[in-house]
């Protein structure tokens, strides 16, 4: 664990010795208070509660959570680092876990700075900040299945566009399976799948979150979510990074 | 484990060479081509093996195989006893590595840089505090510390390359084009640092500077297509030309058609 904990610091280290961080940070204020405000009538519909800034949660870390991600392996394998990384006495497992554990680490602080949000609906009503907080954890674990999708794909290829490209499009797979569009279809033609695929929905187990309901079953799945890709991501940096 | 330490007491008992690396009948294959074909050789202690080769001969290859990067497609290599395939983290720990480019996280200044890799090697506190300054002070790197290392001159970067992998006094030594880019003054530095370090370990450098094969190696082996194709001192391997010249032999056993 320590050498995932290195490992996690300079990767975080990183985010913050570039522009990176300030950017991507800045950026993700900026949508999250433009589409809660305007799209998402936060004043003019009169509730006190956040129910519009989580609902484009899921969306936004779409769009840059593998802009994060995209260079975690692609980078190293451009640089050559990696070949420095994994001759180093650490386990393959142990990097991945690190670089992963520094993405989500900052996304989690992305989210933190979201903080105004919640100071503004206390101070306009009086919310139930159990349901903020559980919106928040379901927020943060969307953040870490995609961030798992992202880190596994980025090491595909030494091209960040293309990780990029292969992050949001299967992110964007598991953010619409239980939308009608994908539900509708697959009742016509496959009705089995259809189920699997409302369960595989990560926007569908983020909505019970948002509604203050922390199930057991929405952990294990984000848990195993998780750790299915990253143990992909594992195998794809083995296969190739000499490549 | 028994047979290793088997192996150090009788070692210690009749002082022979020690083969801290082991090289057997190593082999990778790729896609449709032999990068590196049943290669075999040892380098003892006190050995500076200098590993010489046309561009695309399996040089890289081959040191990647002995630190752990790829995997061999047959046969093994044994660091300070550890096989690298068995027992890879262990054969890891015992070696200094510097990868083909010297590559280094060029957002991290050259101090940052050296105590994560010293964390990584599992030092810590005022130990890792001397690791690092050792390092800095060998490769001379003082006066840059702690500056962004995409901020230095190719010449300072390889000296970061160098730092990292001398950083654990390490038994075996892999360094793949150490002086690459460096100027004179530098490269004399590199061979002289080399050359104090020989008679406790076991080095391996690849190099196209013929000279420098003179100036720090006591050995050069020579491959060409993934083959061992000559191995000798390099006074022995300058003698096999009449002018007595490192670059004629290497250009003979290379490339003999156009040598003939």
């Amino acid at each position: 664990m320590r050498n995932v904990l290195i490992v996690a610091r300079r990767e975080l280290g990183g985010y913050f010795a570039t522009p990176v961080a300030v950017v991507f940070i800045g950026i993700f204020l900026a949508l999250q208070g433009a589409l809660t405000f305007n799209l998402g009538n936060f004043f003019t519909r009169d509730q006190a509660d956040l129910v519009p800034f989580f609902n484009f949660i899921p969306w936004v870390f779409l769009l840059l959570v593998p802009a994060i991600t995209m260079r975690l392996w692609a980078e190293e394998r451009r640089l050559g680092t990696i070949e420095l990384l994994l001759t180093l006495p650490i386990a393959q497992w142990q990097a991945v876990l690190g670089k992963f554990l520094a993405a989500w680490g900052f996304c989690a602080i992305a989210l933190l700075l979201t903080f105004p949000f919640v100071i503004t609906v206390n101070y306009l009503g009086s919310p139930d900040n159990g349901v903020i907080a559980s919106g928040y954890l379901g927020a943060l674990l969307v953040a870490g299945a995609f961030l798992s999708v992202g880190s596994a794909l980025s090491a595909v290829s030494k091209n960040q566009v293309i990780a990029f490209v292969l992050a949001v499009s299967v992110c964007f797979i598991f953010a619409v399976a239980s939308y009608p569009v994908v539900t509708d279809f697959l009742s016509h033609n496959a009705p089995v799948l259809a189920e699997v695929a409302r369960r595989m929905s990560v926007t569908e187990r983020f909505m019970s979150f948002t509604r203050g309901v922390i199930a057991l079953r929405d952990i294990i799945f984000f848990a195993s979510f998780i750790g299915f890709w990253l143990f992909l991501n594992t195998v794809i940096v083995e296969h190739r990074k000499a490549d | 484990m028994a047979a290793e330490s088997n192996v150090a007491e009788t070692s210690v008992a009749a002082r022979p060479p020690e083969n801290l690396i082991q090289i057997i009948g190593l082999s990778k294959r790729f896609a449709g081509f032999t990068a590196v074909d049943n290669v075999s050789f040892d380098v003892a202690r006190g050995e500076v093996l200098g590993f010489l080769g046309p561009n695309g001969a399996g040089k890289s290859t081959t040191m990647r195989m002995l630190a752990g990067f790829m995997t061999p497609t047959a046969g093994t290599a044994r660091i300070c006893g550890h096989d690298v395939r068995e027992d890879s983290l262990a054969a890891r720990r015992s070696m200094g590595f510097l990868p083909e480019g010297a590559p280094t996280y060029p957002e991290m200044t050259v101090l940052g840089f050296l105590r994560f890799v010293a964390r990584i090697r599992g030092y810590r506190g005022g130990e890792l505090a001397d690791r690092v300054d050792h390092a800095v002070a060998l490769t001379t790197l003082a006066g840059v510390r702690l500056q962004p290392i995409e901020t230095l001159s190719k010449g300072f970067k390889r000296r970061v390359g160098l730092a990292q992998a001398l950083l654990h006094d390490p038994q075996v030594l892999v360094l793949d084009e150490p002086t690459d880019g460096l100027d004179p003054n530098q490269k004399h530095e590199v061979r002289t640092l080399i050359a104090r370090m020989a008679p406790e370990k076991a080095i391996v450098i690849s190099t196209h500077i013929l000279e420098e094969v003179e100036a720090v190696c006591t050995r050069a082996i020579i491959i060409a297509h993934g083959r061992v194709v000559a191995d000798a001192t390099p006074a022995e391997l300058a003698g096999r030309d009449a002018s007595r010249s490192l670059d004629a032999v290497f250009r003979a056993i290379t490339n003999p058609a156009k040598a003939a």
